[in-house]
């Protein structure tokens, strides 16, 4: 019954349906109906500033959503991503602050450091067979720990390298085209975007990433080591929480070992919003960059609107669930 | 229907041929049941060999083994004269060995052509070659006269497109040694009569072909030699010109078929327990009517896709229908959920127990009380555990369910203990209308003819049974009359104890110009 009612729907609608642009569509849809609201609703919303100031507060849950998106494409799930960042940024917090060591080395250091937690996430999901949402869950404790061990439990600044901050501060288009002063961090929100998007789409470890969220039995049957690729995912998702890690720190000038638990559900909730299946499978990172989008045009437009920070977590939570209704109405109709 | 133009005999120079496959003495065992003794087979090159044998017999088991997908507990596995261990699907095809399985295993989200080079993607450097990709994948589908756009994601495709995708996966491996598990239980007409076409030419290459099919004018058609496997062992192979179809099912069934003989009761005066008139949805179901009386076995039979389960689940509520009514003793009802049917006293117990029927991770009582939770709650909602308790230790030694105990673990229970379960689950629930859906399907052999016992006891006390199940030895043993569907319409109903060509023909009665027959097809 499952595979009749989905079978033999040809045409415009199957082509649209298995690319997921449909559901992109219907996110973007969102996207611009909010900016439209907002811009109505108020003078300021539109200003440059406050547009770069969107795009900036997007950059951190940005990069985690697509490393996020990775990994739910398999039809696994990471909720280690937020204090993963954490960890990476006290990483290169103790390479440069405490070793004294050079900018290259930090930048290396925390994402070598998310690509081996990935790494150490995938072993433990693909060898050890424990459970995708028990593994992350695990680690995100023990990263969250191994932040404070690290640190010594206090934060660390980046004043011995000053050019720390320019990471996500500073804006190379802005020192070209100074009327376009995006800021570096949404450049590399963009870069790491178009990259993962490419990964996703034209290399192998891409297309086993959807292979095995669409059907991990028919992969392994195919002779693909499975394990080996499923590793390959976390890993790079890992290595991605690095990045964030870095912006996250370079915004903050200082590596803060205490934050970072609840990023990773904000990141999981773009991810869903911007169409990407929870069982794997599907999803765009076209997608997930539109997910997180909302959810900073929204809390930016609500303050900017005056509606209190508690109601802005209420709509955000509405939001989701409106999103993944909206696209089981949409299943259901083809 | 039985001789016609073989293209090519059994190669009979086997003075210089070495087998392609020899499997001798395999042994194989899965918790509780065990699968494989003592099999064996071999392959020669540019030969069709089919594998026959009832559900259970063991010929997947077997074919999972070849194909690197099981490891063996013993025995030997030759390939071209040398001793080979396959113990990964990998190995198996550096060896040149492709399985079509028998559940599709496809990624339904990839396009066809990302599913036939699934794992052997053409590169450019560190990307995926998609041209290339698409066009190998075209090129292939050319070879097999199949038009379709590589491009497509599996998914939009139907099944029987889907299959022939696997087929062109199977074939892109340049395999010499092909598994076809069933490849034409979702295929129309022209379609297998075109896999057939494939079929000989891979054979004229000199490919060796293992089918497995349960269709005996399939096997008749492409077959070159036919083993028989029955309760995991080794029964004989023969060629397939010289064999009547009556001695290879009897190969088959061996003593089963003779052991106990069909008792019709006379039912023509008891009350009519089910009626369905005029039940629609779509090309699914397409104006079936029937009625059950009470101590009844209605069997329901048809090839894979004529509807049976459709309609099993229309009756039940599962699905909703478009037309059409359903009269449970006489009385007509609006069944819009399940629950509603079960409140009529309707059981369904699906052909997936696993998924549908069986809460796996729950124990034994709590299954068999998973229906009738409300007759054992007390005040407050507390439950009332020590009548659940009896209910279940009254159906284990009903039923002879072998459990240990009533608070083990059900997915612990062996395959017709399981089954046993669910049927209790329905009894508890009064039901007197039961509908089984391939009831005997992934249980043990010994296991089947108690449930065959189990049901003809229910039926005696009374109840209406409707026995949906694709093995015609299994419908023919237990149907007091037999109704066949085919495409989604009942093409007949027919008395109990008919020939199995009588039922064949309905089974195969196609709305359309009354087909040929299908042997002049095939080259």
């Amino acid at each position: 019954m499952a595979t009749t009612d989905t079978a033999a729907k040809p045409g415009l609608l199957a082509g649209i349906r298995g690319s997921g642009a449909y559901h992109k569509l219907l996110a973007f849809s969102g996207l611009i109906a909010l900016l439209v609201v907002f811009s109505l609703a108020s003078p300021n919303f539109l200003q440059t500033a406050n547009i770069l100031a969107i795009l900036q507060a997007t950059s951190v849950n940005g990069v985690l959503a697509i490393a996020a998106t990775l990994v739910i494409i398999t039809g696994g799930i990471d909720l280690s991503v937020g204090t993963l960042m954490t960890f990476c940024a006290v990483v290169a917090g103790v390479i440069l602050t405490y070793w004294g060591l050079p900018l290259p080395f930090g930048i290396l250091g925390a994402i070598l450091a998310g690509a081996a937690s990935g790494l150490v996430s995938g072993a433990v999901i693909a060898k050890l067979k424990v459970p995708p949402f028990i593994t992350t869950l695990g680690m995100m404790l023990i990263l969250k720990g191994l932040s404070l061990v690290i640190s010594g439990t206090k934060p660390i600044y980046f004043n011995g390298t000053p050019d720390f901050n320019q990471i996500s501060l500073g804006s190379i288009v802005g020192s070209v085209i100074p009327v376009m002063p995006i800021p570096n961090g949404v450049l590399i929100l963009f870069a790491v975007a178009v990259i993962a998007s490419f990964v996703l789409t034209r290399t192998a470890l891409g297309r086993y990433t959807f292979a095995l969220g669409s059907n991990e039995e028919a992969v392994r049957l195919s002779g693909v080591n499975v394990d080996r690729w499923k590793i390959a995912v976390y890993a790079s998702a890992g290595a991605v929480c690095g990045i964030a890690g870095l912006l996250i720190a370079s915004r903050l000038n200082s590596a803060q070992p205490a934050l970072g638990q609840g990023y990773e559900l904000d990141a999981i909730a773009a991810v869903v919003i911007g169409g990407t299946s929870l069982s794997g499978g599907r999803g765009t990172v076209l997608g997930t960059l539109i997910g997180a989008l909302i959810i900073s045009v929204l809390a930016n437009g609500l303050r900017i609107l005056s509606v209190a920070q508690e109601w802005q977590t209420v709509v955000t939570g509405l939001i989701i669930i409106v999103a993944v209704y909206a696209d089981i109405l949409r299943r259901r109709k083809l | 229907m039985i001789n016609e133009q073989s293209p090519r005999r059994v190669p009979s120079d086997k003075g210089n041929s070495v087998p392609l496959v020899e499997m001798n003495g395999i042994y194989k065992s899965f918790p509780g049941v065990r699968a494989l003794t003592n099999a064996r087979f071999s392959l020669i090159a540019g030969e069709v060999h089919a594998l026959m044998g009832e559900n259970g017999a063991g010929k997947s088991t077997l074919m999972k083994i070849l194909s690197g997908v099981y490891s063996r507990d013993a025995g030997d596995v030759h390939i071209d004269g040398q001793l080979m261990e396959i113990t990964t699907p990998r190995d198996a095809q550096k060896l040149g060995i492709g399985i079509i399985h028998q559940e599709l295993a496809l990624m339904r989200d990839l396009t066809a052509a990302q599913n036939i080079f699934i794992g052997r993607e053409p590169r450019k450097g560190l990307l995926l070659d998609e041209q290339k990709l698409n066009a190998d994948a075209a090129a292939i589908f050319k070879s097999m006269n199949l038009m379709l756009d590589p491009r497509v994601p599996v998914e939009s495709l139907t099944i029987a497109k889907q299959q022939m995708v696997e087929i062109a996966k199977a074939l892109s491996y340049r395999s010499r040694i092909l598994i076809m598990d069933e490849p034409t239980a979702a295929l129309t007409e022209s379609e297998i009569a075109e896999l057939f076409t494939i079929i000989a030419h891979l054979k004229a290459d000199g490919v060796g072909v293992i089918y497995i099919s349960h269709k005996m004018d399939e096997i008749k058609r492409i077959s070159d030699r036919v083993t028989v496997m029955r309760d995991g062992e080794y029964v004989g192979t023969v060629l397939a010109a010289d064999t009547p179809i009556e001695t290879i099912i009897s190969m088959m069934v061996g003593r089963k078929l003779t052991d106990e003989a069909l008792v019709i009761p006379d039912t023509s005066n008891a009350e009519v327990a089910l009626e369905v008139r005029g039940l629609r949805r779509g090309k699914e179901i397409r104006d079936v009517g029937f009625s059950v009386r009470k101590g009844e076995i209605l069997g329901l039979a048809g090839l894979m896709g004529a509807g049976r389960t459709e309609v099993a689940r229309a009756i039940f509520g599962a699905d909703p229908i478009e037309a059409g009514e359903i009269l449970v003793r006489g009385k007509k009802l609006e069944i819009r959920r399940p629950q509603d049917a079960v409140r009529a006293g309707i059981g369904y117990l699906s052909e997936d127990r696993k998924q549908f029927g069986l809460a796996t991770g729950l124990d034994v009582r709590n299954n068999i009380a998973l229906a009738s939770l409300s007759r054992f709650t007390g005040a407050g909602g507390i439950l009332r555990d020590g009548e659940m308790r009896e209910a279940a230790e009254r159906f284990i030694r009903q039923l002879a369910i072998k459990t240990p105990s009533d608070t083990q673990e059900a997915r612990l229970l062996s395959g017709g203990n399981q089954q046993k379960v669910v049927i209790a689950k329905w009894l508890l629930r009064d039901c007197d209308i039961l509908i089984f859906d391939e009831p005997t399907r992934g249980i043990d052999v010994g296991a089947k003819s108690e449930i065959y016992k189990l049901l003809n006891a229910l039926a005696a006390q009374g109840r209406a049974i409707i026995v949906i199940s694709s093995e015609l030895p299994e419908i023919l043993r237990l149907s007091h009359r037999i109704a066949v569907m085919c495409e989604g319409r009942l093409t007949g109903i027919l008395p109990g104890g008919a020939g199995q060509e009588e039922i064949m023909r309905l089974a195969t009665q196609r709305e359309s110009a009354m087909a040929p027959e299908p042997n002049s097809k095939v080259a």
